[in-house]
């Protein structure tokens, strides 16, 4: 059994231990609030972008030269995966989560066959991969100077897909991201931006619009834009998840400090015990003795 | 009848503005400037950079944006931009700054021309609001 002096440390150090995930659970959940609201704050403009874009590949007319971005290039030999996780750990399984759904597609997609590139974004899910996929990560980036995501990191990714897309490098593009539900679920998800996926989408509207400069045009320009939308919009879900899955890791962590000190206490206070007791029988047996 | 509509500008952070009182929104797109009354045809555009001008009962107000698409539908107007900012609350150094970023831009040699034609285009706004 362990003396008395090594129990204390234990629980002194358990106790510290405990403090500061309780910190970190304090400002995980200030930055969860700011971050779920500018979830949902971003949620409109993804929303309506996709809207407009239903709308108008809808109308286009002549579905053989949409633009590739819509239609892709025919052929799926090539994909690329953009993995999207967070530059700081402690978020109980945030990174596992998205590396283990990516990870399954990369099996997928490897035994048809296909070639596989890998855009991680984040430096935890470059530290996973790189492992088994190192020779496949063609990019990595971090946003770690940026405080909270922002439009212009977003753009950035997306100029640099569309650039390598342009360049005909692959011909499927998914995300891979947390979606946040709520601060106990996230779910991790995967999706296709290249080429646009509609399916199970309905026929929002039957009214024509009218187009200025034409649907092609407009289109051509949209696109793009809109993966960089989506890719914000991964990014926006993705901070508020790591938020979330932070705090409640923390809350685990400090609550099981918590037991743990219990357990220690009264671990110490036996001992304590047993050792007055001893001194106070040795004492007696002593007296009788003479 | 009233000859109110609903005006939603949204930017990628949040709904920049939301207003249901709107009696005309002048855009600029991509083929010239472009006023928006009540029972529009539904119309999809793009924004080149200019000023967005929301007429209402409530006051007018105007807002400077470099990009973005309007749609028009059912008299609801949806504009989305990634760049905008509301002319009263942008304050000369602003201005300057984000004139000198666009001749910085419409000065390079090596744009192409659709980049080179929006670059002129906000010098050209910038000025004439300086």
């Amino acid at each position: 059994m362990a003396s008395l002096d090594d129990l204390k440390k234990r629980i002194a150090s358990v106790k510290s231990t405990q403090k500061i995930t309780k910190a970190m659970k304090m400002v995980a959940a200030a930055k969860l609030r700011r971050a779920q609201e500018s979830a949902e704050k971003g949620r409109p403009y993804s929303e309506k972008m996709n809207n407009v874009i239903l709308n108008l590949s809808n109308g286009i007319s002549d579905k053989e030269n949409a633009p590739k971005l819509l239609s892709g290039t025919g052929q799926e030999k090539t994909h690329l995966c953009v993995v999207m996780t967070s530059d700081r750990g402690l978020c109980g399984g945030f990174n596992s989560n998205i590396i283990k759904k990516a990870k399954s597609y990369f099996v997928k997609i490897l035994d048809e066959g296909k070639e596989l590139k890998i855009i991680t974004v984040g430096s935890k899910g470059n530290d996973q991969l790189k492992r088994v996929y190192g020779d496949k990560i063609i990019e990595n980036i971090s946003f770690k100077e940026s405080k909270n995501a922002n439009y212009f990191d977003a753009d950035k990714v997306g100029k640099m897909v569309i650039e390598k897309f342009e360049a005909g490098e692959f011909d499927v593009c998914t995300i891979f991201y947390n979606q946040f539900k709520n601060v106990i679920t996230q779910i991790p998800q995967a999706q296709q931006i290249i080429p646009l996926n509609n399916e199970g989408e309905e026929n929002s509207s039957e009214e024509s619009y009218e187009f200025e400069p034409d649907e092609d045009e407009i289109l051509s320009n949209l696109l793009p834009k809109n993966i960089s939308t989506q890719i914000f919009k991964a990014m926006l879900e993705n901070s508020a998840s790591e938020q979330g899955s932070r705090m409640s890791a923390m809350d685990n962590a400090t609550r099981n400090a918590g037991e743990m000190v219990d357990k220690l206490t009264i671990e110490y206070n036996r001992s304590r015990q047993a050792a007055i007791t001893k001194e106070l029988i040795e004492i007696i047996s002593g007296a009788e003795s003479l | 009848m009233s000859e109110e509509f609903k005006v939603e500008i949204v930017n990628p952070e949040k709904c920049f503005l939301v207003k249901d009182d709107v009696s005309e929104v002048v855009v600029p797109a991509f083929e010239g400037e472009m006023g928006i009354l009540k029972d529009h045809i539904s119309i999809i555009s793009f924004l080149k950079p200019g000023i967005i001008k929301v007429l209402s009962k409530s006051g007018d107000e105007n807002y400077y944006v470099e990009d973005g698409i309007v749609e028009f539908k059912n008299n609801n107007l949806s504009i989305l931009t990634s760049t905008i900012f509301n002319l009263a609350d942008m304050d000369k150094s602003k201005q300057q700054d984000l004139l000198k970023q666009a001749e910085e831009e419409a000065n390079k040699t090596d744009i192409n021309d659709q980049s080179k034609f929006l670059a002129d285009q906000k010098v050209e706004v910038l000025k004439t609001l300086n």
